[in-house]
């Protein structure tokens, strides 16, 4: 039998005004169990505190019920002054006498009798209460970041520089990422390349971080502080450390003819290549789909003249396993596919191009060096059509995105911009369905666009583009001057949607982190968790929270690193001691528990059980990882042998509780 | 109708702890009124709702029982309030079946913030026990303490 | 119940879906010949203008080619909507309606006729 003390509080008028405290200390005094009942001004001042801390040394207490505001407000309280006298701080129970009695009820008589049946629920639930202990676990002091693009480098950057080492996994040859495409960046139109490659160089450079370029992660396993991750190293078919970067390879290489993926397929490059002049690593890597010495053995050009002796034909996929304490995604995001928008005339005219490629043909180091010239003959533009909201803002059941893309409004601002300033012989329309710039210094960017470089903002939408004669017919319709327009274009713009990288669904199958339904990374908490995953350990950077332009992205990411920084300069964690517990002679091996564990806490064991007769029995169990619970309760229900239990809130408590108020 | 002014519903409540817990306790902070016979008990997630405490409620003499969680896609374990859902929808139909009304059991998501819609469920909860008037469907007087 | 609700009614069309893009009208075939655009359409309806809309000659205009219903990209359906105030006007009780006689000379010559456009559209989507 426990020795339990009550202890009611007046919250000075607040409790006192609708409840006759004297009357419920009076009447849960005389409960089973209860050897001491007191009232009291406030139970969690100084004195307060002191006094209940004295009763339980007096009258050896072994369970206290505080009968006072909601335990949202003071459980915690409580619970430490009842382990500094003592006694285990799980050991306590709050009965809410105040938000859920005394502040909704104004009848003092019905207020009194159900804070005393709330008290007594408390009551019955602490006899049954049992000392917990949180447990701790170790903290890996190395954090991993998958993806190396703005986001990843500058996560990895920030860890680094608090001392802690970090690795990046790349699953392209090179870090950077998206923002390496990008000629300028709004709003304050600095190129791209002269922002980030110092940030590439820096970490490659930085001693406490490990670039792995060309990898994916395959398997992750553990829990927070304890991950054990595997990565795959994929074959470049040469060797990471004696490739100088020379290039030299990449220019005998008599395969020519391969679609470059960094401009977008705008132009081509060899079987042995490296993606681009500032790449990191800047190292040489053989395409196995096209390199005819791995097709068919013969060639070996590249290996003829490298004269470093780097080639390795006969390289194999690393799998590389390392232990990290924290792990951030920062897989950013990719535009739509054009294909189903048919209107557009994207697959039949080469003219018409997504902005990311309009990217590559302004780019000093794109296909064109940096002059804009029509894809299909090669000449000078000088009509220019964007439009905008491609797959973005679409409703649920088509083919598009329901969500706003966010960038898009800034980037075509910018290039409509940079155009009429470099080609001022050129006529650009941009189709808007609204002009969404917040942000600092962005809305003075668009109007700049309009009133100073006299880019034609239109409110409305192109409906068909048409390739005839060379040229685009464009018919599109002008809202606000109520007209139908028809534009003969040389080059129509697609501000595509973007979505989330497609290697990110399977990544979050592998963290159990949550997604929302368009696939972007899930946050714990929207306004106040915003860079950690609700799966402890996990945390989110960049785009594959959701569309974001660069500022936000390194905002985002510096944030995601001090939410790792402070994780890892722990050197254990404390547990939430209430999760939950299996009873493995009741349990059958089912897995029913398993499956709808959302933290995947939950493995099973083969373990050996003593038999009649001498025997051992193996069987098959549950075992809760008390590390990686978070005490939901969702096994307990699914448990069909009923041998599941979530301590601190157990089915005899649970049960005790309803009886209590049921009596 | 006379018998029923007599009829002091017990109401057992289960709220989740991160959702409705908190916006039972801001109904309070705000002052919102609802009649007594509410009993709230706190549950980690409304997933941790054993249809046993619900079947154990009506057993020992309630005559209403809610379960509070937080709206779908806001649970704070990700997914638990779809648990949650599923196995009520199942057991209320049982109830139903045993002749215990639906109008008896309901589940309501009442988020952090919605302290005003918890103290309307509740209000509006009470009002249909009230109408519906005593359960003694399940009741088991042997466990009546009187 | 009202025109408005009649019309969305029978057509199934939600105005509010609508984020007034345009993209209808941008698409239209027959944007000369009407009075009243694809994207006013909608915005009539949810503006509870639909009266008007039914008076209005250019209902007829539709050719039912659905490219607004195709490429709308909230799924609000403009050609289901007029469809439907055109079924609402041959509802009217005591409306006036044409004789059959009176119809060729009505025809517009340059735009195609609307069962000619229906079934073209019908059996061109390999069904």
């Amino acid at each position: 039998m426990q020795r339990i003390g009550v202890f009611v509080c007046w919250c000075g008028s607040n409790i006192a005004a609708t409840v006759d405290v004297k009357q419920v200390a009076e009447a849960l005094g005389k409960e089973p169990g209860v050897v001491f009942s007191t009232d009291y001004q406030y139970m969690c001042s100084q004195s307060g505190q002191e006094m209940i801390q004295e009763a339980i040394r007096e009258h050896r207490l072994t369970g206290v019920v505080i009968c006072s505001c909601s335990p949202r407000m003071h459980e915690a309280t409580f619970r430490k002054t009842c382990q500094k006298a003592g006694l285990n701080p799980y050991m306590v129970e709050i009965a809410n006498i105040r938000e859920q009695c005394s502040w909704i009820h104004k009848d003092k008589i019905t207020a009194t009798e159900k804070a005393v049946i709330l008290g007594r629920a408390a009551i019955a639930k602490v006899h049954l209460n049992a000392p917990l202990t949180a447990g701790t676990s170790p903290v890996v002091k190395r954090a991993l970041v998958i993806g190396g693009g703005i986001a990843g480098i500058q996560t990895a950057l920030d860890i680094a520089d608090a001392g802690f080492p970090v690795d990046i996994v790349e699953k392209k040859p090179t870090i950077g990422g998206k923002m390496t495409q990008i000629d300028k960046t709004f709003p304050t139109l600095d190129c791209a390349a002269c922002i980030l490659t110092p940030k590439m160089v820096d970490a490659a450079q930085n001693e406490n971080i490990d670039i792995i370029s060309y990898a994916q992660v395959e398997k992750v396993q553990g829990f927070v502080g304890n991950f054990s991750v595997t990565i795959r190293k994929k074959a470049r078919y040469v060797d990471e450390t004696k490739c100088t970067g020379c290039g030299l390879c990449t220019e005998k290489c008599p395969q020519k003819k391969i679609p470059n993926e960094f401009n977008l397929g705008l132009d081509n490059r060899r079987a042995i290549y490296i993606p681009f002049a500032q790449a990191t690593p800047k190292v040489a890597t053989i395409d196995p789909n096209y390199c005819t010495m791995l097709k068919t053995g013969k060639c070996g050009v590249c290996s003829k003249v490298c004269t470093a002796g780097a080639i390795n034909y006969k390289q194999e996929d690393e799998i590389i396993t390392r232990e990290y304490g924290a792990i951030v995604v920062a897989t950013g995001f990719e535009p739509i596919s054009m294909e189903p928008f048919d209107e557009f005339a994207y697959s039949q005219s080469p003219d018409v191009v997504t902005s990311l490629e309009l990217e590559r043909l302004m780019n000093a180091a794109g296909p064109t060096g940096g002059t804009l010239l029509r894809p299909s003959d090669g000449a000078h533009p000088h009509t220019l059509v964007f439009v905008q909201c491609v797959g973005s803002r679409c409703d649920g059941a088509q083919k598009g995105k329901s969500y706003c893309s966010k960038i898009c409004c800034m980037y075509t601002a910018k290039h409509a911009m940079l155009i009429r300033e470099k080609y001022p012989d050129t006529e650009v329309y941009v189709f808007y369905i609204d002009v969404r710039t917040p942000g600092k210094n962005f809305d003075e960017f668009y109007r700049r666009a309009v009133e100073e470089y006299g880019v034609h903002y239109i409110k409305g939408m192109v409906g068909k583009v048409t390739p005839q004669d060379g040229k685009l017919k464009v018919q599109a319709s002008d809202l606000l001057g109520g007209r139908q327009m028809h534009i003969d274009a040389d080059m129509v713009v697609l501000a595509a949607a973007i979505e989330p990288d497609k290697s990110a669904r399977p990544l979050a199958t592998m963290l159990t982190a949550s997604m929302d339904t368009n696939d972007f990374f899930t946050e714990a908490h929207p306004k106040l968790r915003p860079v950690e995953s609700p799966t402890a350990g996990i945390f989110l950077s960049g785009a594959c929270q959701g569309p974001k332009d660069i500022p936000e992205t390194v905002a985002q990411a510096g944030a995601a690193a001090s939410k790792v920084i402070g994780l890892l300069s722990k050197n254990s964690l404390t547990c939430n001691p209430c999760t939950a517990k299996p009873d493995e002679l009741m349990c059958n091996g089912c897995s029913s528990c398993e499956k709808v564990c959302p933290y995947g806490a939950i493995t099973y064991v083969d373990k050996p059980f003593r038999g009649p007769n001498r025997t051992t029995l193996t069987r098959r169990v549950a075992q809760v990882n008390p590390a990686v619970c978070q005490g939901c309760g969702a096994c307990t229900v699914a448990c069909p042998s009923g041998a599941m239990d979530l301590q601190g809130f157990s089915n005899k408590q649970i049960l005790a509780e309803v009886d209590a108020i049921c009596r | 109708m006379p018998v029923n002014q007599e009829f002091k519903p017990t109401i057992v409540a289960f709220c989740c702890n991160w959702c409705s817990y908190a916006g039972a306790d801001l109904s309070g902070t705000n002052r919102l009124q609802y009649p007594a016979n509410v009993k709230i008990i706190r549950i980690p997630c409304s997933c941790r709702l054993n249809p046993m405490f619900v079947l154990r409620a009506f057993q020992r003499g309630a005559d209403g029982v809610i379960l509070c969680g937080c709206h779908p896609g806001d649970c704070h374990y990700t997914t638990g309030n779809y648990y949650a859902r599923r196995r009520m929808t199942l057991l209320f139909s049982l109830l139903d079946y045993l002749g215990i009304e639906k109008e008896r059991t309901r589940v309501e998501w009442v988020s952090a913030a919605e302290g005003a819609k918890f103290a309307a469920t509740m209000n509006d909860f009470c009002q249909t026990i009230y109408n519906l008037g005593p359960n003694r469907r399940l009741e088991d007087l042997r466990c009546k303490s009187e | 119940m009202n025109w408005t609700e009649t019309i969305e009614r029978i057509s199934g069309v939600n105005p509010r879906k609508c984020m007034k893009c345009g993209k209808c009208t941008a698409t239209c075939p027959a944007y000369e010949e009407m009075e009243y655009h694809p994207h006013q359409f909608v915005d009539m309806l949810s503006s509870g203008r639909v009266e008007e809309l039914m008076g209005s000659r250019g209902i007829y205009m539709c050719l039912s080619c659905f490219a607004c219903v195709e490429r709308c990209p909230r799924n609000v359906e403009p050609a289901a909507l007029i469809e439907a105030v055109r079924t609402a006007v041959l509802r009217q009780q005591g409306a006036n309606h044409m004789k059959a006689d009176a119809v060729p000379a009505l025809l517009e010559e340059e735009l195609p006729q609307q069962a000619i456009t229906s079934a073209l559209r019908k059996y061109s989507k390999g069904g």
